[in-house]
């Protein structure tokens, strides 16, 4: 009987039949419903401009109106008009003078309205070209491209496997299988994609920031190749059945991980040393998250690889500890860092609470570091030590809450540019994400929670939550934010926009889908079912994630598309608009 | 005063240190602590072959599926008598070579059932190869990859004697031809079969934390429930080799649908078969003994659940008659 009472006060009832009322789980529920009314509210506010742009359509100039116009004009007004357009077309005036010209009837097209394709009614275009060094251009170019090439290779090994739970005989050879091509899944998305898009990105912040040239572009140079050599060698040792232990983002062997290490210190001198040279006084509060993020996952991997200390459990300890802080030092610290940077630069204004950054920077240090247990709650791992991890996870919230409120407050005012701009949704819903997928996972971390979702599906619903919802969404925000500016090229808005809905409806049915079923599953074991049942009850989810992770991959392929038509050398945006105005007269 | 906002030294240098002092704190201080533990009063270490099918079950990535922690909360009962402890991985979690770390045997995923006992609970190499090869061959719903790659077709002339086969017909081999286990697939096999958890017999082992009782429903009818519980074990405990049908695994596992032995009015052959274990027939597979798993009880519900189901038509069992075999035979060893 104590040893009853003094778990009910630990966690709360361990039946199965309140499993609904239990903290952690309606807390959950609550947060899929923000995502849900975030897309909502993104959709509605499209279709608010969309139903405005119909009913102006119809109201203006239909075609009847305007040719019965123009057989009742009478001499005397055709020859005012023609006189008008002869002065508009005067070549002693300047061509920007020329389009200031008030009459409607200068000649001259102002804005360009394509009634031909209704449903992506035309955003405003990034005007501004930012004047960058070649270089630095090229160095930022090359890094977000091979990273989207490694998301392209990566989230396709991704769907294969999601196929796989469907279909496990799809191949037989050992390459291909299962437990060989998962680590390749998770370690070329985590160091090929989100790693190398940071890092290109982290460039353009820091020598913006600093207001000067990066120290060595041929560092960075040298640091590109060796992350991407790692990537390569890595997933070529992991397909052939080298690993090092199986231990969650910690399967590349010790050689190949050090060529990525070594990557990142060259990277962390390269930045720390532009810092230390820049031309204003203060450090811009991104670069505090980007130069902390890499001094920190130097020390993560040489501690997660140095073996001392990693027999028997040991490793485990290490193991957790590395694992969260791979996520939460290395990936959410870094991108925090360049929206503090791109969000408020994309909306034109400064961020909303620079000392809440200070705060969320330290918090996100303290508490972060102390929670990695949490992934091994119940396990022979010490009382205290789980202990520890759960009261920090709650902790968590403060970072997060001061950096959620700190981005939105930053937009607050700006709701409108959401129909206008094609980079803001991708902001919000990474930065609603990073609220709900953080305060989630400080959920999950509780015992209640633990004992229903530990070990399902659930935790690869979370994982895609945040490495998606949060870092891979900022991380295109900030990739469509930059590269027309740098480059002058826009991709297609409808392509833009495909890509942000399909990756988000693909993103909704993958979560919830895997957390429907992981909570069932967790359920069927607590009941005590036969352990089969728990496979054959998750069948129809695991069909309904692969669809959701079809949709993502489709949106990969054109983010893929819209990156070579951002950095293309042919053909300047003027002939798109050309090919506009020719339809249009 | 540190001018964190001008000075990047100290900035830098001041998270350094914070990072590193919290780490050595709740990473590498208890992870040498846990490194401490000693392995439990005779327990064994692996054997070569053992130790070479850990190596394959690391480099085929088993962990990504299967969990080996028993945690200290009662669902995970079915998995362990008891919740794992440090000692459990002294010797499978050791340093593999200069390349590779201690493996990481916890898992943190359970798309497949937990293995720390395994070795107990299905101790035949015959299921195991077979499982491996296909796991639908035995396991219908299972959506485990097959590891054909750890077997060879050969001509069945060219058998050694120490080969070991698969069973032709059920494999769909034609002609001559005959499946032929690999060195790595017996050294996995060597490895899960080592896979149980060791008794403690003078220690106390650490307890589960218990669930609430649940109010069990007023209207659920005594017999009802019995059955229900005899279908669930029978579904634990016997149906990965003579399937939830009953049919078995032709030329590996024998039917009980239509068995003279399961519909036997005298039931003790198959009682005394639950409690001892059977390797009396050489086409078939080695079968467990279960008399240290299963109470009296828990093989009364799955007897009358085989008696009673598949076709299959014989009287429930007498409890007495299955507490009587158990002393016979326990007076005997």
């Amino acid at each position: 009987m104590k040893n009853t009472l003094s778990f009910i006060i630990q966690t709360t009832e361990v039946t199965t039949e309140n499993w609904l009322s239990s903290p952690g789980v309606i807390g959950t529920i609550v947060l899929i419903f923000i995502v849900v009314f975030l897309g909502l509210f993104i959709f509605i506010k499209r279709l608010n401009i969309y139903a405005d742009l119909l009913t102006k359509n119809t109201k203006d100039l239909t075609e009847e109106e305007f040719e019965r116009r123009l057989v009742n004009l009478d001499k005397e007004e055709v020859d005012k008009i023609l006189e008008l357009r002869r002065q508009g077309f005067q070549v002693t005036q300047k061509q920007a003078e020329l389009t200031k010209i008030s009459s409607k009837n200068s000649g001259f097209i102002k804005k360009i309205i394509n009634p031909k394709n209704p449903l992506f009614d035309e955003k405003a275009r990034s005007t501004i070209k930012i004047k960058i060094s070649e270089e630095l251009k090229q160095i930022v170019i090359w890094y977000i491209g091979a990273s989207a090439f490694w998301l392209i290779f990566g989230t396709l090994v991704g769907q294969y496997l999601g196929m796989k739970f469907i279909w496990p005989e799809m191949d037989t050879s050992s390459w291909l299988s299962f437990g060989r091509l998962r680590p390749v899944h998770t370690n070329t998305v985590f160091w090929g994609w989100a790693s190398l898009a940071m890092i290109g990105l982290g460039h353009y912040v820091i020598c913006r920031t600093s207001n000067r040239e990066i120290v060595s572009y041929a560092w960075s140079k040298i640091a590109f190749w060796l992350i991407n050599l790692s990537v390569f060698l890595g997933n070529l040792f992991l397909m052939a059945g080298v690993n090092n232990g199986g231990g969650e983002y910690r399967e590349y062997i010790w050689p190949i991980m050090a060529l990525f290490a070594i990557g990142i210190i060259i990277t962390f001198f390269n930045f720390y040393k532009t810092v230390a040279m820049r031309k204003i006084s203060e450090i811009y509060i991104s670069n505090w998250f980007i130069l902390a993020s890499l001094v920190w996952t130097i020390i993560l991997t040489i501690i997660g690889y140095f073996p001392s200390y990693q027999d028997g459990l040991g490793e485990t300890v290490i193991q957790g500890y590395y694992m969260h802080q791979g996520v939460g030092m290395w990936f959410m610290t870094f991108t925090l860092g360049l929206v503090y940077y791109f969000l408020p630069s994309s909306l034109n204004k400064p961020i909303y609470s620079y000392s809440l950054g200070v705060l969320a920077f330290w918090t996100q240090m303290l508490f972060y570091t102390l929670i990695g247990t949490h992934h091994f709650v119940f396990s022979p791992l010490p009382w205290w030590l789980q202990t520890v991890a759960i009261v920090f996870s709650a902790g968590m919230f403060i970072p997060v809450f001061a950096g959620t409120t700190n981005f939105l407050m930053t937009m607050r005012g700006s709701w409108n540019h959401i129909s206008k701009s094609y980079v803001l949704p991708f902001f919000l819903v990474g930065v609603v994400f990073y609220f709900v997928g953080s305060v989630q996972g400080s959920f999950q971390a509780f015992r209640f929670t633990n004992y229903l979702w530990h070990f399902t599906d659930f935790n690869v619903a979370h994982s895609h939550m945040t490495m998606y919802g949060i870092i891979t969404f900022l991380m295109w925000a900030c990739v469509y934010a930059l590269l027309p500016k740098i480059t002058g090229k826009e991709p297609p808005q409808y392509l833009v926009g495909s890509h942000f809905w399909l990756a988000f409806i693909g993103l909704i049915a993958y979560m919830v889908s895997l957390m429907a079923g992981g909570t069932l599953k967790g359920l069927s074991w607590i009941e005590g079912n036969p352990f089969i049942e728990s496979v054959i009850l998750m069948e129809n989810y695991w069909v309904w994630r692969a669809v959701g992770g079809s949709l993502m991959f489709i949106s990969h392929l054109i983010f893929g598309y819209n990156f070579y038509l951002m950095i293309r050398k042919k053909k300047p945006v003027g002939t798109l608009l050309r090919n506009y105005s020719q339809s249009e007269l | 005063m540190l001018n964190l906002h001008k000075d990047h030294k100290n900035l830098v240098l001041l998270s350094l240190i914070v990072f590193v002092v919290l780490s050595i704190g709740v990473a590498i201080i208890p992870a040498y602590q846990m490194q401490e533990y000693e392995p439990i009063p005779g327990q064994l270490d692996l054997t070569i072959s053992e130790k070479k099918g850990l190596h394959v079950y690391i480099s085929e990535g088993c962990v990504a599926c299967h969990t080996q922690q028993v945690r200290n909360i009662e669902m995970d009962a079915v998995w362990g008598d008891r919740p794992s402890m440090a000692s459990d991985y002294y010797y499978s979690k050791q340093r593999m070579d200069v390349w590779r770390q201690s493996p990481s045997l916890l898992g943190s995923e359970r798309t497949g059932p937990d293995l720390t006992d395994i070795g107990t609970r299905q101790p035949s190499d015959q299921w195991h190869l077979l499982h491996l090869y296909n796991p639908r061959l035995v396991v219908e719903a299972s959506i485990m990859p097959s590891y054909s790659w750890l077997f060879r077709v050969t001509d069945t002339s060219y058998i050694k004697e120490d080969d070991v086969t698969l069973p032709r017909g059920i494999t769909k081999m034609e002609g001559s031809d005959v499946l032929v286990a690999n060195e790595e697939a017996l050294d996995l096999v060597a490895y899960l079969k080592s896979l149980q958890q060791f008794s403690m017999e003078d220690a106390v082992p650490p307890e589960f934390i218990p669930a609430l009782p649940k109010d069990i429903g007023i209207n659920e009818t005594g017999t009802n429930s019995e059955s229900s519980a005899g279908a669930s074990l029978y579904q634990n405990n016997c149906a990965a080799c003579h399937q939830s049908t009953g049919r078995g695994v032709k030329g590996a596992f024998p039917p009980l649908a239509g068995s003279l032995i399961v519909n036997d009015k005298n039931p003790e052959t198959l009682i005394k078969i639950i409690l001892l274990g059977y390797d009396a027939r050489k086409e078939y597979g080695v079968m467990q003994s279960f008399a240290d798993q299963l109470t009296d009880e828990e093989i009364k519900a799955i007897a009358d659940h085989e008696r009673s189901n598949w076709g299959n038509n014989a009287p429930k069992v007498p409890i007495e008659t299955i507490t009587r075999l158990r002393d016979s035979i326990s007076q005997v060893q």
